[in-house]
């Protein structure tokens, strides 16, 4: 149905090296909005940017092997869900621990994210990031208390930020405009 | 948020691998037994529901262009002030209030670190408020497709 009536056959001619560079930074704005929920959400993918749905559907292979599309999916807002208890717990970890820490953190389940950020002295001296995506607060605080105990944390610095609001989710916009 | 089996399901098997394919939205339904119509209607309701923010791809950002984490202290009185300002900012796509001095905490992103610095130089400028700026220096785990846990939720 999103077809147009008639569609020459110039598939075979196409170099798929030169698929055209500004269509492709088209595609990118419109895949930061999400996919279409459409039938054919590649073909309509297609209309906006100018390239050929199987053009589309390569560059999307590409992306995802390149490493450069992570997932492809269902992004689900967890507070909606029942996630109410956000929590970022920041840690000052010497320098020289920070990375071995870092990866064993990242292997918690319950940990959903895990990073290393720079301390900005004197305000702020903390270096390693996690984050508790948690149904309420006294479940994280229980799961904090278990991480600290597993990982010999009891004494290293440390600050909890629980995330009372939400302003603004989205995905990233590193492309387009808005 | 209840969600009926269907949609527990659609989250739980399409957080990632949603198929390539002319028609992905079939090749779901063929896979939870559903019609191709009935996940459209589904994943519809879901976005306009809140329960879903997008379909599609989420970018590793290293990759994808410029990010930072910044924060600010508000005053407790001006919060949500601020925070509407900062949402208006190019390029800004998470804002948390977080109970702590520095009290609001945003994502800023852009195409290149140039065009990154200039946004939050204008935002610090325009707010008048010191901006702790907290580049990433190395991510050890960064996926938000975690497994929902149904049965713990309220």
């Amino acid at each position: 149905m999103n077809l147009p009536a008639t569609r020459p056959n110039h598939d075979f001619l196409i170099d798929r090296e030169s698929m055209s560079a500004w269509g492709l930074l088209r595609l990118r704005e419109q895949l930061e909005k999400g996919l279409p929920l459409t039938p054919r959400p590649y073909q309509t993918l297609a209309e906006r940017t100018g390239l050929t749905e199987e053009q589309v559907m390569e560059a999307i292979h590409r992306w995802q092997h390149q490493g450069l599309i992570k997932r492809l999916g269902l992004v689900v807002r967890h507070r909606t869900l029942g996630y109410q208890a956000n929590a970022m717990i920041v840690w000052n970890v010497p320098d020289d621990q920070v990375a071995e820490l870092g990866q064993a953190l990242a292997s918690v389940p319950f940990i959903t994210l895990c990073y290393q950020r720079p301390r900005r002295l004197p305000e702020w001296p903390y270096n390693l990031f996690c984050m508790i995506h948690g149904i309420n607060r006294d479940r994280v605080l229980q799961q904090l208390n278990s991480l600290m105990d597993q990982h010999q944390l009891r004494d290293v610095a440390h600050a909890i930020l629980f995330s009372n609001k939400a302003y603004l989710q989205r995905g990233g916009r590193y492309v387009s405009n808005d | 948020m209840r969600l009926d089996a269907a949609d527990r399901q659609l989250i739980d098997r399409y957080q990632r691998h949603l198929p390539v394919c002319e028609r992905p939205y079939q090749e779901m339904a063929r896979e939870l037994g559903l019609t191709e119509d009935e996940v459209i209607a589904r994943l519809s309701r879901l976005q306009e529901n809140q329960v879903l923010s997008r379909v599609g791809p989420v970018f590793e950002h290293s990759r994808a262009g410029a990010s930072l984490l910044a924060a600010v202290a508000a005053p407790e009185n001006q919060m949500d002030l601020v925070a509407a300002r900062i949402n208006r900012a190019p390029g800004v796509n998470h804002n948390y209030a977080r109970e702590h001095a520095y009290n609001l905490w945003f994502v800023m992103t852009a195409p290149d670190e140039e065009t990154l610095d200039e946004r939050l130089d204008e935002l610090e400028h325009q707010l008048q408020l010191p901006m702790l700026r907290l580049p990433m220096i190395e991510g050890y785990h960064i996926d938000l497709g975690f497994d929902i846990d149904w049965e713990a939720l309220p």
